[in-house]
């Protein structure tokens, strides 16, 4: 189908709060009947393991709100202290549970039965000695070259 | 309000989840039958007009009553 809008996103980040942007996208880009692909680099691997371990760090991040104010009264040490990144990351998940907003796993889900086509980056799986058994299935392994395939004749294209 | 096919309970959910679960139910639907949504975030407004326009499906209603969005999307 040639006239279907096509969307292609290279995800780069593997942290809690830059693992929405891509998923959001790719799975509403879907249903509004779009053929989409997520090229997964770099840190944005992470975004493709079975168990998701991922967090949200204060750290470096002067926008991220902290609790009781804590940017304001320790800037930069507060945000490193021992635990911090836990704990923001405990804070992040339970208000994204009372707002009412979806779990990583929900969207990425979501994204794999909407058929939006994953691709892991080879080279940097290699990099980081990651084997293929820690990914969830249903993914394809790839180049650059692989994403320009597709990315070449998209109508959108995101790096994230 | 009109009289519709089947109804969605997206109260609670945050974009995009309306979204995706509309198209869901949509797909299980044929076409000229009607969706009625019920939800709660107020993106959903917006969501839903861009969802209509860029699908085909019609949305024939779009109101908010007691702080609920309510929505009747006619299956193109």
């Amino acid at each position: 189908m040639s006239d279907e809008k096509k969307l292609a996103i290279i995800a780069t980040k593997g942290t809690l709060d830059w693992a929405y942007p891509p998923f959001i996208l790719a799975s509403t880009a879907a249903a509004l009947g779009y053929q989409v692909q997520i090229f997964f680099t770099f840190y944005g691997l992470q975004l493709l393991k079975r168990n998701l371990k991922l967090q949200v760090s204060p750290l470096g991040n002067p926008g991220m709100p902290m609790p009781m104010a804590m940017d304001k009264w320790f800037p930069v040490l507060g945000t490193a202290i021992p635990g911090m990144q836990s704990i923001m990351t405990m804070m992040m998940k339970s208000k994204m549970k009372a707002k009412g907003v979806a779990s990583v796993e929900e969207l990425r889900s979501l994204c794999q039965e909407a058929e939006v086509k994953m691709i892991a980056c080879q080279m940097t799986v290699d990099l980081f000695d990651l084997n293929h058994k820690e990914f969830i299935d249903g993914i394809d392994y790839g180049g650059a070259a692989t994403f320009f395939e597709f990315a070449g004749q998209s109508d959108i294209s995101l790096y994230i | 309000m009109a009289n519709f096919d089947q109804e969605l309970d997206a109260t609670g959910l945050n974009c995009p989840l309306p979204i995706l679960r509309a198209k869901k139910a949509l797909g299980g639907m044929t076409g000229g039958q009607v969706l009625h949504i019920i939800a709660t975030d107020p993106g959903s407004v917006k969501d839903f007009e861009a969802f209509a326009k860029q699908t085909g499906n019609e949305l024939m209603e779009s109101k908010e009553e007691g702080g609920k969005f309510l929505f009747l999307i006619k299956k193109a």
